[in-house]
Order: structure tokens, then C-alpha cells, then sequence
């Protein structure tokens, strides 16, 4: 059941210059950013991916572009899992929100935007879930100080 | 040019008498003291699992006294911060610290909160000594509640062995 879902998408869903692979039984769809709330609708209503399990970012200095987004979509009907995978350049990393397709969506990318600083556009509520509020940066990247703190008491002496 | 005689006993001195009534006043104060720590879990992470082990049966602080939890910091005397403590509840730890009455006393439990532990990154406090005095610490990763029983009759004698003014800085 799940090969014909998957050869299902890999047909339909896989855009112009995308790449479809398979890593560990999961489908794993490289798109461009622009296609990413395209394909998430269509997976979510054509091809019964009912559950939205995370999006984060990856973070790979030196490269251009230097951020990856990745998603991760589970369907409770094939019981198969699709990852998409879309690169972001580190002087625009802004992508469609998927929070008008999964509710849920809204807490995870609070998440990826406080710590990868990726902007979603189109998310109402991007306020720090993790952080509190006045941390400068965003501690999930390469090129944050591993010994920096931002302490809201002063220590003693 | 007549030599000054140096007193030997200051002339503020109290009589032996009330010396005397003013230590035993110390050791009656501190026995009573020492066997009634309630103590505050400040729980926060996974070492939780070993404060309840170490608070139930088979280890059992209650032989020590100290095994009532108090979810009031205006009711308790001994400040056990179970876990890692992040920048983020600094501030909680130090208002619940400035809430309780003194006299009062603060344990470090586990490795997280005696030095940060594994964690040294953007969001881990480095021990809770940055943010508020701690009188005993207990090492461990979780520490074994012999360790954690341990801590307990240690911050027993230092209570028994310490001054308690009650009515003025000097008595």
C-alpha cells in the first residue's frame, strides 16, 4: 500500500527541478521554498497525510544557501511518512507558514524561528515559546558563541 | 610616664552565667531546629525521580525530619533545588529563595544544579550558587539517596553546631 502511495507522489508531487529520494522507508521530497506550501496542501488533502509531526531547520555555515527547512508529514491512513526538504538563503530565510493547512504547525515554527531565526510568513504569532523575552540571536545556529549567556538575574559574587 | 594597665577582662563582658544559659540556649534551639527541615522541592528536572525515591519508603527522610514538602516557601526552612536550573527560572528560584522566612537553608541537589552539570550552553544556569547562596551540595548524576541522606545529617549538625539569635543579632 505505502509503494503505491509513494509511487504516487513521486508522479505528481515532485516539481521541476526537485528531487525525490528514499532514506530509511521515508520519502524525502528536495523542492524549491516557493513550492512548500503548494505541496503541503496537496499532500494534506489529496493524499490523506492527516498528521503534521515537525518542522526545523538545519544550519550549514560555508554553504549558499545556508539554511535548510525540513517537514515531516505521516499519514494515519498508509502509515507513511513524506519529509520535504527546501533551502533557504541565509540573507532571506523566509517561508510560507503552514499554519492555515495544520494547527499545529504554529508552536513548531515559533520554535525554528526563535532558534534558526527562519521567518514564516503567513504565522500571526511568532513570539519566543522557548527563549524569554530580550534573548538576542538565535542559539540554534553555527555561529552562536557555545559559552554565551544571557542571564536575566546577575550572579553573585 | 605611667604605663596603662590593659584589662584583662573587657569591661562589657556578660557574667559566665548568662554565657553559659546563652550557648545551651544555641544547642536547645538547634536540636529543634534540625529535626523539623520542611523542606521546598524546587523541582525541575529529571533528578525529581530520585528526590522520590529518596522521600519514600524504603530511604525515607522522615526519620530526619525532613519529609514534609511544603508547597509554600513561606512555610518551609530548607530550599532543595532538584535539577537543572535555566536562565529562564532565575528569576522564579530567586523570588521563592526571597519568600521564605529565615531562618532558612539551601541544598543543591544533583550534578545540574551544584555546577551546571553536562550543560554548558545558552540556556543552563552553571550551579544555582550564581543566583542564591547554597549551604550544601550533592553531587551525582542522579545522586544516590545515601548521598541525598548524607546531605541531610551534614546540614543536621551544621544547624545543631551553629548560633540561632532569636531575640537579638547576640542571643
Amino acid at each position: 500500500m505505502s509503494t503505491a502511495i509513494r509511487d504516487q507522489i513521486q508522479r505528481e508531487l515532485v516539481p521541476e527541478g526537485g528531487v525525490a529520494s528514499l532514506s530509511h522507508g521515508t520519502l524525502v521530497l528536495e523542492i524549491p521554498a516557493g513550492e512548500v506550501q503548494r505541496t503541503a496542501r496537496r499532500l494534506a488533502s489529496e493524499f490523506g497525510f492527516d498528521l503534521f509531526l515537525d518542522v526545523t531547520a538545519v544550519d550549514w555555515p560555508g554553504r549558499t544557501p545556508r539554511f535548510d527547512v525540513v517537514y515531516h508529514f505521516y499519514s494515519t491512513a498508509h502509515f507513511f511518512r513524506v519529509r520535504l526538504k527546501t533551502r533557504l538563503s541565509e540573507a532571506d530565510p523566509v517561508v510560507d507558514s503552514l499554519v492555515s493547512l495544520y494547527g499545529s504547525a504554529g508552536f513548531m515554527e515559533r520554535e525554528c524561528h526563535e532558534m534558526y531565526g527562519i521567518g514564516f510568513r503567513g504565522n500571526p504569532d511568532l513570539r519566543p515559546i522557548l527563549l524569554y523575552e530580550g534573548f538576542v540571536g538565535h542559539p540554534l545556529r553555527k555561529d552562536y558563541p557555545k559559552l554565551k549567556e544571557q542571564p536575566l538575574v546577575p550572579y553573585r559574587k | 610616664m605611667a604605663r596603662t594597665t590593659i584589662p584583662i577582662v573587657p569591661s562589657t563582658a556578660r557574667s559566665p552565667a548568662f554565657e553559659y544559659f546563652s550557648t545551651k540556649k544555641d544547642e536547645f534551639v538547634g536540636w529543634a531546629r534540625k529535626f523539623s527541615l520542611f523542606p521546598y522541592p524546587f523541582v525541575t528536572a529529571c533528578c525529581a525521580m530520585e528526590f522520590m525515591a529518596v522521600s519514600s519508603t524504603p530511604y525515607d527522610t522522615d526519620r530526619f525530619g525532613a519529609a514534609l514538602p511544603r508547597f509554600s516557601p513561606r512555610q518551609s526552612d530548607l530550599l532543595m533545588v532538584v535539577g537543572t536550573l535555566t536562565h529562564k527560572q532565575a528569576p522564579v528560584l530567586l523570588r521563592v529563595y526571597e519568600q521564605m522566612c529565615e531562618p532558612k537553608w539551601v541544598m543543591a541537589f544533583g550534578a545540574c544544579a551544584t555546577s551546571g552539570g553536562f550543560y554548558q550552553n545558552y540556556a543552563a544556569v552553571a550551579g544555582i550558587d550564581k543566583i542564591i547562596p547554597v549551604d550544601i551540595y550533592v553531587p551525582g548524576c542522579p545522586p544516590r539517596p545515601e548521598t541525598v541522606i548524607d546531605a541531610i545529617m551534614k546540614l543536621q549538625d551544621r544547624i545543631a553546631g551553629s548560633h540561632h539569635p532569636i531575640i537579638t543579632a547576640n542571643f
